[in-house]
């Protein structure tokens, strides 16, 4: 059995927006003699829009109206409507999602891209999303190296650390190509704010290469003790985003580092400095010149594509094939989560009312559940959730595989009217967002996310 | 070559042979001295470690490995007992220990019963089929798949009625897995049949079962489906492997094509709980469509 899913991937980031189109086939890799499992096998990019510049009204507003058309026309393009999309997701990332109306847009957008394209936003996410889109995890996951990504956008640089394949700590700098714009004449017209006390120049003022350099190179600096190749300084705290936690601990000495982003584009090759009317060229001079670059480091498969391709390709998972649901309608958007620890679950009962009481609208509940557990095990947690969950909407999400035994454990206490999905082998951390879609064949697509839109 | 010179050979040959001294083993001794005892550290009454407790997927015995953290994540994808190093040019003691216990365990598993009270204790009627002992259920899969009269008539007293579903628990080749993951399974099966509405009926537990077994037993009681939990022949990766084969108009004569088959069914497969949900689904769509086994993955594919 194959199912092809078609996905789209929008990134409306701080400089750019784009958009990928990829065929995602989900095959049975069980034996036609076991109990079915689903897994997404291969993701084919279709087709890749140009590089937009992101469509702004003023400093503080990003041109929804301007965005829609857009997609729009690359819909049109690529011969697909709406109603053909199945899955992806749009992520607004870097400055842009610091824009007033940056959750407003996304929404819109996301409902207008197709039923279940899901909404998502955040610096951690964006560093998977970016480490994957660049073939960094499968690099790491093929040769077991370890790999410190680094996505440099427009106005960030997200980090990812990824061992055996698997993102391990992600982070984010506010180290990017337009942090300064220049025009083609060498004139400055665009300080960021966050270059403050880092950068002397001012709008209107005249410069050459070395003084654009001295920002560059202090930009690197800050990249470097990110990767720990570089004593730290309060350098580091001031670039680190606010929204990605506090700084994270040095990597292992031994990585390999590879790059993505637009600015990676000016790490391989020397670009004319006023190519972009941008510090780009410069920083991927000053990252060239840098400690990054003296040890084993490699550019992305993608390079300024990875976050789209990221967002397209690699946003949705697949539930296990074993799962329960009765009653529920499809997709699911933005639904909160809450989690239960090992601990916990052994006595849910009030531990979970607790959590839900400060959920208003409708919660997810991610439990780790048991490894092969007795009949016994199922109906005890069953009566627990039961008693806890009684007269809601029962969303769980289990790691371990024991969805279908539950769900219908559960179904037998709360009635055939109740609305119960039970999903498994999905693991959910503390804080994220849960999407889910129609099922294909017995499994459910499903999209683990953040939404974050700090300013 | 004439008659003389043949019988001169043959008496030289024979000769020659009565010369050399006969050496029995028990005469043997060796010339070198053995090599030399090593202290291993145990004494007499002390216990080697249990080496089945050990995770053959974390077992790494090569020594000065290449890249050990690479072949370990190979390693972790596979039970095969991959990167056990070498002795000279056998196998190190560690893995010679383990290969023959877990011989040993799939050898037992074959060999032992399922314990005398199980059926009773799990509310079910035992019957044994036409087989008087484990050496004959071995040596006779034919007669694993049919019953004499006595337990014939067992069967229909436990039954009533003409029951849609009949579930049958069969210790098959191995006792170990039915101990361990047939009730919770059945249990699971029962929850999702009960939620679909349909009847789960009454069990019946068969010593020395065959799979054919079932066709008898639908032979005798005229049900629609058979469920059969039956145990696996053990193989070296686990002596707990269950197999459900659903077969529907169960009678005796039907093709073995006609049977659904769920594998694998043990702890480190899939959880009996959770194939047990599996399988209510699929008897459910079975008896939707009226056909099982390959048939039913052609109406599938259609």
């Amino acid at each position: 059995m194959s199912d092809r899913l078609l996905s789209v991937g929008l990134d409306v980031g701080t400089t750019s927006t784009q958009m990928v189109l990829s065929e995602l086939t989900v095959e049975n890799r069980a034996s036609p003699f076991a109990v079915p499992e689903l897994e997404i096998a291969q993701r084919k990019i279709l087709c890749k829009s140009p590089v937009h510049f992101t469509p702004l009204v003023g400093e503080n507003l990003v041109d929804g109206g301007a965005i829609r058309t857009l997609v729009e026309e690359e819909y049109r393009k690529a011969g697909i409507s709406r109603g053909q999309v199945d899955t992806g997701a749009i992520i607004i990332t870097g400055e842009t999602s610091r824009k007033e109306n940056a959750r407003t847009v996304l929404e819109a957008l996301s409902d207008f891209a197709g039923d279940f394209v899901v909404a998502t936003a955040g610096p951690d996410l964006e560093s998977v999303l970016a480490a994957k889109g660049a073939g960094a995890a499968e690099y790491s996951a093929q040769t077991g190296e370890t790999v410190l990504h680094m996505d440099i956008g427009g106005g960030t640089s997200n980090l990812a650390l990824i061992r055996d394949g698997k993102i391990v700590e992600t982070g984010c700098l506010n180290v990017g190509g337009r942090l300064l714009k220049l025009d083609r004449n060498g004139a400055v017209t665009y300080v960021s704010p966050v270059l403050e006390g880092l950068c002397s120049l001012k709008p209107g003022n005249r410069v050459d290469p070395g003084q654009v350099m001295e920002t560059a190179r202090l930009l690197a600096q800050a990249l470097e003790m990110a990767a720990g190749l570089r004593e730290k300084t309060p350098l580091l705290e001031q670039l680190w985003t606010k929204e990605s936690g506090p700084v994270w601990p040095a990597p292992p000495a031994k990585v390999v580092v590879s790059f993505s982003g637009g600015v990676a584009d000016c790490i391989g090759q020397e670009r004319n400095w006023l190519e972009f009317g941008d510090m780009g060229p410069l920083l991927g001079r000053a990252i060239r010149e840098s400690r990054l670059c003296t040890g084993e480091f490699m550019l992305g498969t993608e390079t300024i594509r990875a976050t789209v391709i990221g967002a397209g390709c690699h946003s949705a998972q697949l539930s296990g094939s074993t799962v329960f649901c009765q009653n529920v309608a499809f997709p699911l958007k933005n639904v909160p989560v809450v989690n239960l620890t090992r601990a916990q679950q052994a006595e849910p009962g009030q531990v979970l009312s607790g959590l839900l009481r400060r959920q208003d609208g409708i919660a997810a509940v991610a439990l780790p559940g048991l490894p092969s557990p007795s009949y016994r095990e199922v109906a005890a947690l069953a009566d627990a959730l039961a008693g806890a969950m009684k007269g809601r909407q029962v969303l769980l999400c289990l790691e371990q595989d024991m969805a279908k035994a539950l769900g219908q454990a559960l179904a037998l206490r709360l009635g055939r009217e109740a609305e119960i999905l039970c999903i498994d082998r999905v693991k959910i951390s503390e804080g994220s967002y849960l999407d889910v879609g129609a099922p294909v064949g017995p499994a459910f697509p499903v999209v683990v996310k953040t939404l974050v839109l700090e300013k | 070559m004439n008659k003389q010179e043949l019988s001169a050979m043959v008496a030289e040959i024979l000769g020659g042979l009565r010369e050399e001294p006969m050496v029995k083993g028990s005469d043997y001794r060796p010339v070198n001295p053995g090599p030399e005892r090593k202290d291993t550290g145990y004494r007499d009454g002390d216990f080697v470690p249990d080496v089945t407790a050990l995770d053959l997927r974390k077992l790494y015995l090569v020594d000065n490995p290449e890249n050990e953290q690479k072949f370990r994540r190979m390693k972790e994808r596979t039970p095969a007992r991959l990167g056990s190093g070498r002795a000279g040019a056998r196998y190190k003691t560690l893995t010679m220990l383990r290969f023959r216990a877990d011989h040993a365990a799939a050898q037992d598993a074959v060999f032992s019963q399922v314990s005398e009270d199980f059926a009773a204790k799990n509310g079910m009627q035992e019957v044994q089929t036409r087989c008087g002992s484990k050496d004959e259920y071995l040596t006779r899969p034919d007669l694993g798949r049919c019953f004499d009269e006595e337990n014939q008539r067992k069967i229909r007293a436990a039954i009533p009625g003409t029951p849609r579903v009949q579930i049958v628990v069969g210790d098959g080749l191995s006792s170990a897995a039915i101990t361990a993951n047939a009730m919770d399974c059945l249990e699971a099966i029962r929850d999702g049949l009960k939620l679909k509405g349909i009847d789960p009926g009454t069990p019946i537990f068969v010593r020395y079962c065959r799979v054919g077994a079932g066709d008898a037993i639908g032979d005798v009681t005229g049900c629609e489906l058979v469920c059969m939990l039956v145990g696996e022949r053990p193989g070296l990766v686990t002596d707990k492997s269950m197999s459900a084969y659903i077969t529907y108009k169960p009678r005796t004569g039907v093709s073995e094509s006609s049977r659904t088959v769920v594998s694998n069914i043990h702890a480190q497969g899939t959880p009996a709980v959770e194939a047990g949900a599996h399988i209510a689904g699929l008897i459910d769509t079975i008896l939707k469509k009226q056909v099982s086994g390959v048939g039913l993955h052609m109406e599938a594919m259609a």
